[in-house]
């Protein structure tokens, strides 16, 4: 118990460990709850490293291996810590052309991380999608809900620093 | 139950409700081709759509091992539609998988290659893809190597892992074309808690889960002159070992065997059954000494290596419930470097002690830090029935033709009770001979203690021994049945004296290193061949009349339990816990 709380600890407070046993005391017993566990335990604590899956599977008296079939199962749920901000590069084809690929390189470049990771500060986010939709704005980059169209390798710096 | 009738193929065919169209078109003589299903352990995920039928009234085909039929249903197995879909879902498969066959584990005894060749394959058209080995070969574990190129995600190995062993190391990840099967956050095997049981391998139609293969090192001692390499066999060796060479299951092949070895180089062909005898003679006067003076009961059996990490895993807290006995393979190997140097004279660090083994999990258990006692590892290598099987053929060996062996002293004898340590209950039957001799100084009245027989799940026996009165035994294999038994153990609620489990379904003859396919009629067929060595090939019969046992006493280590016993053939055991290891 002692060894596994304190793996817990490192990552959250102790407010937020008692946020999810709750959450385990909530639904245990009922049949299909661990989706519902999970789903909660997300939202409350943002993401669900090995440490709260281990919480969870001995809270529901389930195999670990069943948690982590389903929490890898879902895109709903994340292992990983999520940044401050989310970068969006669209890769749709309009933006493609217009250099969105460019664009991308870039700015795993200036930021440090690969698409679907997060900086060691928990700054950012990096991800991309297929088509916003603001094909005329191409290249476009999304920052959490700015919109930032034709954007250029060029003004990365500036743009990102608006985001703290 | 309701009875259903439809046609297959044109014939009229009367089932049972609930039949699948599969099991119906069995009973007319047609085979529908199948992969992923898995009826032996009641697994049938309908993923692989290799077993399609065309079903009227239904637009698309239908997967056969999973629909179950009904009235008036028409079924056709054999359209052009049919035989097209099916090719087409196997080069799918292929498309996506090394081209290895030929030095493939598995080339032979493979569901991939014979389903192939049943829809007929002829082509794949489709470029395959290279697989990078470094990153989705996993060596890590001692026994089982899981090669991630291979794998088809059938999920047979998940099911088994879950429903019968109950440890759930493994699991699906991701989905789509993302998918794989891993141990929970795909940390290596080493790293899971896994049993090394190899009851996944068992399971797998493909050569993505299997041995950790030794054979080479194996080579390697009998070809170094400065080497002594003795070789000792399980008992369930001498009940499979023919299956490999095409002859029946159930064929006892000792003799061959023995032949076999010492064509191969072993310069001393001994045998587990030997030291089999000796744990008999250790674990029933531990018994008794527990029953007499107070000491934890029930006391359970500690053969098994697999069931021995489980144990220590899932129920640390009742780890003092098992015998202190080394598993025979151990004590072999501790006396091997010891008792057996002095004999012959030999420096143990020459010796090299090589074990055939119907089991992965031994693998584990000989690489244990602990099993060293005389100094140097008790066993150095350990090889399944089937690597020796592969190192019988490598060496060009006639295996039909050879003569019947026999084996060296002085640990090459054995008794019937030795022998069928290799199937379920037979260690509960042979230390309840023991025990009852030890006791009232007279045989029992019969030596075959059948209620412990058999493929039952749990069974439960109660013998009455002398001054001892009625002593209450239970025998459970397979972790599943270990589990339930343990959990009354756990809540108070039991009166066993003496309980024997197995890892395995079946004991060792249904064990992970075991020749494949394994099903129950071939568990059966080989614990057959034991019992028969038993009654009828051995004319001792319980471990205490070996006369090279006695010998052993006498000359070294003098007394059940003693100092020497202490020193070389009992051991402790490791609170693992639960909870695997967090790696960042
Ligand atoms: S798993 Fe089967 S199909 Fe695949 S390489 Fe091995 S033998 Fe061939
Ligand atoms: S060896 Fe046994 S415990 Fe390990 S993954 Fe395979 S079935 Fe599960
Ligand atoms: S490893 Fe074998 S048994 Fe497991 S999913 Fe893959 S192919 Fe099936
Ligand atoms: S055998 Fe029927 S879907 Fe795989």
């Amino acid at each position: 118990m002692n060894a596994e709380h304190s793996e817990l600890l490192k990552e959250f407070t102790a407010e937020e460990v008692a946020t999810l046993d709750e959450i385990i005391a909530r639904h245990k017993g009922t049949p299909g709850g661990l989706i519902p566990v999970l789903e909660e335990a997300q939202v409350a604590l943002g993401y669900l490293p090995a440490s709260v899956q281990k919480r969870v599977a001995k809270g529901l008296n389930l195999p670990v291996s069943r948690v982590y079939g389903v929490v890898t199962f879902y895109s709903f749920f994340t292992m990983t810590p999520r940044g401050r901000h989310t970068i969006r590069v669209c890769l749709g084809t309009a933006c493609y052309v217009r250099g969105g690929k460019a664009l991308a390189e870039a700015i795993k470049k200036e930021v440090g991380i690969s698409e679907g990771e997060t900086t060691e500060d928990r700054r950012f986010t990096f991800e991309s999608v297929r088509c916003l939709g603001a094909c005329g704005l191409g290249p476009v980059v999304v920052i959490n809900d700015d919109v930032h169209g034709r954007m250029k390798p060029s003004k990365l710096t500036e743009v990102l620093d608006l985001y703290s | 139950m309701a009875l259903v009738k439809l046609t297959i193929d044109d014939k009229q065919v009367v089932v049972e409700e609930g039949t699948t169209i599969l099991e119906a078109a069995k009973t007319i003589g047609v085979k529908i081709p199948s992969l992923c299903a898995c009826p032996e352990i009641n697994h049938f995920p309908g993923a692989c759509r290799v077993c399609m039928t065309e079903v009227s009234g239904q637009r698309s085909l239908i997967a056969s091992c999973v629909f179950p039929v009904f009235e008036g249903m028409i079924v056709k197995t054999n359209t052009e539609r049919v035989r097209m879909a099916r090719k087409m879902v196997v080069e799918l498969l292929l498309a996506n998988h090394p081209a290895e066959c030929n030095y493939c584990v598995r080339n032979g005894s493979c569901e991939l290659q014979k389903v192939a060749e049943a829809v007929g394959l002829k082509r794949v058209r489709f470029d395959i893809p290279d697989f990078p080995e470094k990153d989705m070969i996993d060596h890590s574990s001692p026994s089982i190597v899981r090669d991630d190129r291979k794998c088809i995600n059938c999920h047979r190995c998940i099911t088994v892992c879950e429903s019968v062993q109950t440890v759930s190391v493994l699991t699906p990840s991701f989905r789509g074309s993302k998918v794989r099967v891993v141990p929970s956050f795909d940390l290596p095997l080493i790293e899971s808690n896994c049993i090394a049981c190899g009851q996944c391998i068992m399971a797998c139609p493909v050569g993505a889960l299997y041995e950790k293969d030794e054979v080479e090192d194996v080579w390697k001692a009998i070809h170094d002159p400065t080497k002594h390499v003795v070789v000792q066999e399980a008992p369930a060796i001498r009940a499979a070992l023919g299956e490999e060479f095409g002859l029946p299951a159930g064929t006892l092949v000792t003799g061959k065997m023995i032949s076999a070895l010492r064509q191969l180089g072993f310069d001393k062909v001994f045998d587990t059954n030997f030291s089999a005898d000796l744990t008999i003679i250790e674990e029933g006067n531990e018994l008794l000494k527990r029953v007499k003076e107070g000491g934890k009961l029930p006391m359970i059996t500690s053969c098994s290596p697999g069931w021995i990490k489980f144990c220590e895993h899932f129920y640390p807290d009742l780890l003092d419930h098992l015998s202190t006995c080394k598993s025979p393979q151990q004590m072999f190997g501790a006396l091997a470097k010891t008792y057996y140097a002095q004999t012959a004279g030999i420096d143990p660090k020459d010796i090299v002690s090589v074990s055939i083994m119907p089991c992965t999990a031994k693998k584990f258990e000989s690489a244990r830090p602990e099993m060293n006692s005389s100094g140097y590892r008790d066993v150095d290598i350990v090889l399944t029935t089937r690597e020796l099987a592969r190192m019988i053929k490598e060496a060009g060996i006639d295996f039909l033709n050879l003569p019947e062996g026999n084996y060296d002293a002085p640990m090459g004898e054995y008794t019937g009770a030795g022998t069928i340590f290799g199937a379920t209950g037979g260690v509960m039957e042979a230390a309840l001979r023991t025990v009852y001799a030890v006791v009232t100084g007279e045989n029992l009245p019969s030596l075959d203690i059948t209620p412990v027989r058999g493929l039952e799940g749990v069974k439960e026996a109660t013998v009455k021994v002398g001054a001892l009165g009625e002593v209450k035994v239970a025998v459970a294999h397979g972790l599943g049945n270990a589990r339930k038994v343990m959990d009354q153990i756990r809540e108070g609620k039991t009166d066993y004296a003496f309980i024997e489990i197995m890892c395995c379904p079946g004991g060792c003859v249904g064990g992970g290193g075991e020749p494949i396919p394994t099903d129950n009629e071939i568990r059966r067929l080989r614990a057959g061949a034991l019992y028969m060595d038993d009654s009828q090939v051995q004319n001792k019969r319980q471990s205490h009349e070996n006369p090279s046992i006695t010998k052993l006493y006498d000359n070294f280590l003098k007394e059940p339990l003693g100092h020497k016993s202490h020193e070389l053939l009992h051991t402790h055991y490791e609170q693992r816990g639960e909870d695997i290891p967090h790696r960042a």
